[in-house]
C-alpha cells in the first residue's frame, strides 16, 4: 500500500504568502486569546489545594457545592474529573495554609452526602512552589530553545536556523492558544509536552533541510525556490506518514490515559499537528525570505563564506 | 549477496538478549510483603534465619525473602499470612522491628543476587505521600550571624572592655564591633580574637569610629546553607525510621539549593507524616551519676535523688545528674574529624556563655564521664484531641573529661560512622534551621492500580495502532519495524529497571510517545528505500542506500528531541523528570534499534539471497 505514488508537485514556495497569512492568524489569535482569556493554570503553578474524591453514584454536584458553601467553604471549585462519580475539588492557595487539613474538612462534608465517599488524591502546593515551578518551566522552555537554534546553527546556516526557530516557535503558541480556547488545566505535564513537541516538530523542519542541503548541491540549475519545493515535495510522504503513526499513538493515549494525562496528551496532539503543518509551510519559506541561496549550502570547506556573499 | 559485518548482527543479538534478560524481572508480578527495618540498624543475615525459622514453625512460611539496605523483605502468598506473620513478629520480638506492610516483586532470589531487579514504580502508580520541605537557609545564616554577636558581646563583657555597639547586618552578612577609642579598639580585639578562632576579622571605621568587622564570604554562607539542609535530612531520615510510621524504603533527598523531597510509598495520611516529621530536636550535656547503679534505677523505676533515669540508643539504662551543663542552644558548630591524636573525634564549638559553664565544669570533673542527651519533642494529638507534647529523650554519647575546657573541646572514643552521625545529631539539636511544608501530594493505592491500568491500556491501543499500520502500510518491511517496536520497548525497560528509574505515569506517556517516534525513524529509512527504488535502483542497492542515507536525517531529529529531553530531566521534578528520563532513554534504544536492528532483520530476511527480485515494502 502506498498513498505517495508519484513524487507530489505542490507549488509550496509560490504560495507562502497565503501560509504567512495562515500563520499569522494562528499566532496573533493565541496571544490574543492567552491576553484576553488567559490559561487556566493548574496548581502546580498558582499554588493551591487539590482533592479527588470517587463516590459509589455519581453525585449530585450542585448538591456537593451547596454542602461546601454551608460548611464555610465557598472558594471551592467542584467538578467531575474523568467520570462522573470522581469528583475534584479545588482551593485557592490563601485556603491552602493547612491543605491536609481542609482535604480532611472537604471529606467530611462529603461523607455527610454518601458515606461511601473515598478519598483517593491530595496535591497541595505552596503558592512560592507554584511561583518556582513556573519559574522553571519557563527557562526550561528558554534552554531548550536556546540549545535547539545552536545545534541547527552549528549543523546548518544561519539562514535556515531562523527558518527553523520561528517556525518551531509557532508550535508552542499554538499549543497555548488551544489551552486558552478550551480551558484546560495547564500544569506541569502540559509545559514537558510542549517540550516535547518542540524536539520533535523540529525532526520535520530538519528532515526537510536535510533535503535541501542534498539536492542543493546534485541539483546546481535549479533555483533555490525550486530546490526547496521539490525537497518539501519528496519528503512530504515521509513527514506525513511519521506523524501519522505518532498522532495515532498519541491519540491512544489521549482516549485510554485518562483524566490525569489528558491536558498532556492534548499538547501533543495539537503540538504535532502545528508542527508538522510549520515544518512543511513556514520553515524553508522564512529562510528563503531571509535570503537563503544555493551557494550557503554548498561545502564549506571549498569555499569560504564571507567571499561567497560577496559574489555577484 | 547484501554486504553487512557480522560483528553487527552479533552487537544486535547481544543487546537484545541483554535487553530480555534485564526486562524479565518485570514479569513476576507482585506479592504482599512485610519489610522489616530496624531503628539505626541494620537487619542481619542472622535475623532473617531466626525470624524464618519462627514464621515456619507455626505454619504461615514467607515464600521468599531478601534483605537490601539493611531493610528485611518477607513475601508471603496471601494478605491473611501477611498480616498473620506481622502479629507473630511483634509477639515475638517485640520493639525490635519496625514492621510496613508492602508489596514485592516475585523475583526468585538467585536473579536479585546477580541484581536483576523489576521496575520501580512511581508514587503516582503504587500510591504514597510526596512531601517537599523547604528549609529556612536564609535563617541559618541569621542564627550564625546572631551566634557571633552573642558571643562577641560575652568576650568583651569578660574582658571589661568598653564597647559602643555590636551591630548585626543580616543582608550584608556581617557582624561589626564599634568601639568608643583606638585603645578600646586593641584591647576589645585581642579579647575576641583569644575566644573566637577560626574567624577572619577586618579592621575598618563606621561613623568615624574604630570597628573590628566580620563579614561572611559566599562560601561560608554556601556552606552554612548547606549545613543546614544536610542537617535536616539526618533528622528527616532518622524520624522516619521511627516505628511510628513504619514505611517501605522511604526516601529522603536534597532538592535544589534548599529543599527536601521525601517520597514514602504506601502511607495515605501527609498530615500524620507531617506531625512526625515536624519534630524539634535539641540537646543537652550532662554529668554522669557514676554513685548509684542504673540498672537497678531501671528495675524499680525509682532514680536516686538528685539524679534521672536515661536510655542510650541500645536500650541501656543510665543515670545522669539533674543539672544541665549545656544546652544545644550554646552549641555553634560540632564537626567529625576522622583523624586526630585520639583516633576519630568530633569537634565541639560553644558560644561564650556554654563555654564559661562548661570551663567550671570540667574544672570540677576531670576524670568523670559526661553525658549528651537527644531531645526529639513532637506536638500529638491524644485520644482526647487534645495537643500534648510529646518528649523522646536518649543518650546518645558518654565520654570520660580528659582536662579543662571551654569554648572547644573534642569528643573522642567514637567510631568512624558513630562520629559522622554524632556531629550531625549534635549540629541537629543545636541550629536546626526551620522546615515548612511547601508541596504534599498524596495518591491512594486504588487511584495508582487505576493509573497503570490506564497507562497500559493506552500503551497496548497505541501501539497496536502503529503495529498494524505498519504491517499493512509496508508489509514484510512493517513487520520487521513491528518485531524492531518490541525490541525497543524490551530495551527500554530493561534500561529502566537497570537504572533503577522509578516509572510514572508520565513516564509511560514517555515510553508511548518513543514508541510513535521510534517509528519515525523506520518510516525514513523505508521512504527512502521506496524513493530510491522509483528512482530505478536495483532492490539491493535500494536497501544499503535507504539505509545509509536515512541515518544523518534520523540522527538530526533525534538530537533535537534528546535536547530537550535532557533539558527537562536537569530542570524537571518529580513526575516531569520521570518523563524527561523514559524520554531521553527511549530515544537511545530506539536509535539502535530502528537503525541497526531493523537493519540486522533485513539482512536476515533478503541478505542470504542471490537475487533479490523485488522487495515487499
Amino acid at each position: 500500500m502506498e498513498f505517495f505514488h508519484k513524487v507530489t508537485r505542490f507549488p509550496f514556495m509560490n504560495t507562502r504568502k497565503v501560509w504567512y497569512g495562515l500563520s499569522a492568524f494562528l499566532i496573533i489569535g493565541s496571544l490574543a486569546l492567552v491576553g484576553i482569556r488567559g490559561l487556566n493554570l493548574g496548581i502546580d503553578f498558582t499554588g493551591g489545594v487539590v482533592i479527588e474524591t470517587g463516590f459509589p453514584q455519581a453525585p449530585n454536584i450542585e448538591g456537593l457545592r451547596a454542602a461546601l458553601t454551608g460548611a464555610g467553604i465557598a472558594s471551592a471549585q467542584v467538578q467531575a474529573f474523568g467520570s462522573s462519580r470522581d469528583i475534584l475539588v479545588r482551593l485557592p492557595p490563601d485556603l491552602s495554609a493547612n491543605g491536609a487539613q481542609a482535604g480532611a474538612h472537604i471529606l467530611e462534608v462529603f461523607h455527610g452526602m454518601d458515606p461511601g465517599v473515598k478519598l483517593l488524591r491530595t496535591e497541595v502546593v505552596g503558592p512560592q512552589v507554584g511561583q518556582e515551578l513556573f519559574t522553571k518551566g519557563a527557562w526550561a522552555l528558554f534552554a531548550t530553545l536556546v540549545l535547539i537554534a545552536f545545534y541547527v546553527l552549528v549543523r546548518f546556516t544561519p539562514k535556515l536556523a531562523v527558518g527553523a526557530i520561528l517556525a518551531v516557535l509557532h508550535d508552542p503558541i499554538c499549543v497555548l492558544g488551544f489551552f486558552a480556547v478550551t480551558q484546560m488545566t495547564f500544569d506541569l505535564t502540559a509545559i514537558s509536552a510542549v517540550l516535547a513537541v518542540i524536539g520533535y516538530s523540529l525532526n520535520d523542519t530538519v528532515i526537510v533541510f536535510d533535503r535541501v542541503r542534498e539536492r542543493a548541491r546534485n541539483a546546481r540549475k535549479l533555483t533555490i525556490a525550486q530546490v526547496i519545493d521539490e525537497s518539501i515535495n519528496q519528503t512530504l510522504s515521509r513527514t506525513l506518514m511519521t506523524k501519522l503513526v505518532t498522532l495515532l499513538v498519541v491519540v491512544a493515549l489521549l482516549i485510554f490515559g485518562g483524566e490525569t494525562l489528558h491536558g498532556f496528551s492534548a499538547a501533543l496532539v495539537i503540538g504535532i499537528l502545528a508542527g508538522t503543518y510549520s515544518s512543511i509551510y513556514i520553515s524553508a519559506a522564512i529562510a528563503l525570505d531571509f535570503g537563503l541561496r544555493t551557494d550557503d549550502l554548498l561545502e564549506r570547506k571549498l569555499t569560504n563564506p564571507q567571499e561567497v556573499d560577496g559574489l555577484p | 549477496m547484501i554486504a553487512y559485518a557480522r560483528w553487527k548482527i552479533a552487537l544486535v543479538a547481544l543487546a537484545v538478549a541483554l535487553g530480555i534478560l534485564l526486562a524479565v524481572p518485570n514479569l513476576f508480578g507482585e506479592q504482599a510483603a512485610l519489610q522489616l527495618a530496624r531503628d539505626r540498624a541494620e537487619v542481619l543475615p542472622g535475623d532473617r534465619a531466626s525470624l524464618e525459622r519462627l514464621l515456619a514453625d507455626k505454619g504461615v512460611a514467607d515464600a521468599g525473602a531478601f534483605l537490601d539496605q539493611g531493610r528485611l523483605t518477607l513475601r508471603f502468598a496471601s494478605t491473611q499470612d501477611q498480616l498473620k506473620a506481622r502479629d507473630l513478629i511483634n509477639d515475638a520480638y517485640p520493639h525490635d522491628y519496625t514492621i510496613a506492610l508492602s508489596q514485592a516483586s516475585r523475583v526468585p532470589e538467585w536473579m536479585r543476587n546477580l541484581g536483576l531487579n523489576p521496575l520501580k514504580l512511581g508514587l503516582d502508580l503504587r500510591g504514597g505521600v510526596y512531601l517537599v520541605y523547604q528549609v529556612d537557609v536564609a535563617g541559618a545564616v541569621r542564627q550564625l550571624l546572631d551566634h557571633y554577636e552573642q558571643d562577641f558581646r560575652a568576650s568583651l563583657r569578660n574582658a571589661r572592655v568598653p564597647y559602643q555597639d555590636v551591630l548585626v547586618d543580616y543582608p550584608g552578612y556581617r557582624v561589626q564591633v564599634l568601639f568608643r577609642d583606638a585603645d578600646g579598639f586593641a584591647k576589645g580585639k585581642e579579647a575576641i580574637l583569644a575566644e573566637s578562632r577560626n574567624v577572619t576579622f577586618t579592621d575598618t571605621t563606621v561613623g568615624g569610629l574604630p570597628a573590628l568587622q566580620l563579614a561572611l564570604g559566599a562560601a561560608q554562607i554556601k556552606e552554612r546553607q548547606d549545613y543546614a539542609v544536610q542537617q535536616n535530612i539526618v533528622i528527616l531520615r532518622n524520624r522516619l525510621n521511627s516505628p511510628e510510621l513504619a514505611v517501605s524504603e522511604p526516601q529522603v533527598a536534597r532538592q535544589g539549593l534548599d529543599q527536601i523531597a521525601i517520597q514514602l510509598p504506601g502511607l495515605q495520611n501527609s498530615a500524620e507524616v507531617k506531625k512526625i516529621l515536624g519534630k524539634t530536636a535539641t540537646l543537652e550535656f550532662r554529668m554522669v551519676d557514676e554513685t548509684d547503679n542504673p540498672v537497678e534505677a531501671a528495675t524499680s523505676g525509682h532514680a536516686p535523688l538528685g539524679s534521672k533515669l536515661y536510655y542510650t540508643r541500645d536500650k541501656q539504662p543510665v543515670l545522669l545528674k539533674r543539672e544541665v551543663v549545656v544546652t544545644g542552644d550554646q552549641l555553634t558548630d560540632a564537626t567529625f574529624q576522622p583523624n586526630t591524636q585520639d583516633g576519630a573525634a568530633v569537634s565541639v564549638s560553644l558560644d561564650s556563655r556554654g563555654a564559661s559553664k562548661m570551663l567550671k565544669n570540667t574544672q570540677e570533673n576531670i576524670g568523670h564521664l559526661m553525658a549528651v542527651v537527644f531531645i526529639d519533642r513532637s506536638r500529638e494529638k491524644n485520644a482526647d484531641g487534645v495537643d500534648v507534647d510529646r518528649v523522646t529523650e536518649e543518650v546518645i554519647n558518654r565520654a570520660t573529661i580528659r582536662g579543662v575546657f571551654s569554648n572547644s573541646f573534642q569528643i573522642t572514643g567514637v567510631n568512624p560512622i558513630e562520629g559522622r552521625e554524632l556531629a550531625l545529631l549534635l549540629r541537629a539539636g543545636g541550629l536546626a534551621a526551620p522546615l515548612s511544608a511547601v508541596e504534599e501530594r498524596a495518591i491512594g493505592p486504588s487511584l495508582g492500580q487505576d493509573n497503570i491500568d490506564k497507562g497500559v491500556d493506552a500503551m497496548v491501543f497505541g501501539m497496536l495502532g502503529a503495529f498494524l499500520f505498519m504491517g499493512i502500510y509496508y508489509k514484510v518491511f512493517g513487520i520487521i519495524a513491528d518485531v524492531v517496536l518490541v525490541a525497543n520497548v524490551v530495551l527500554l525497560t530493561a534500561l529502566l529497571s537497570l537504572v533503577g528509574v522509578a516509572l510514572t505515569l508520565p513516564g509511560i506517556a514517555g515510553v508511548v510517545l518513543t514508541v510513535g517516534m521510534a517509528v519515525d525513524a523506520n518510516i525514513l529509512i523505508y521512504e527512502r528505500i521506496r524513493e530510491e527504488l522509483r528512482n530505478g535502483i536495483s532492490p539491493r542497492a535500494a536497501i544499503t542506500a535507504g539505509f545509509e542515507r536515512a541515518f544523518s536525517a534520523i540522527a538530526d531529529s533525534n538530537v533535537t528531541a534528546f535536547i530537550a529531553g535532557l533539558v527537562l530531566w536537569l530542570l524537571g521534578t518529580g513526575a516531569v523528570r520521570g518523563f524527561a528520563e523514559v524520554l531521553v532513554l527511549g530515544i537511545a534504544t530506539s536509535m539502535f534499534t530502528s537503525v541497526m536492528g531493523s537493519r540486522v532483520l533485513v539482512q536476515l530476511i533478503y541478505g542470504g539471497k542471490r537475487k533479490v527480485e523485488r522487495l515487499s515494502i
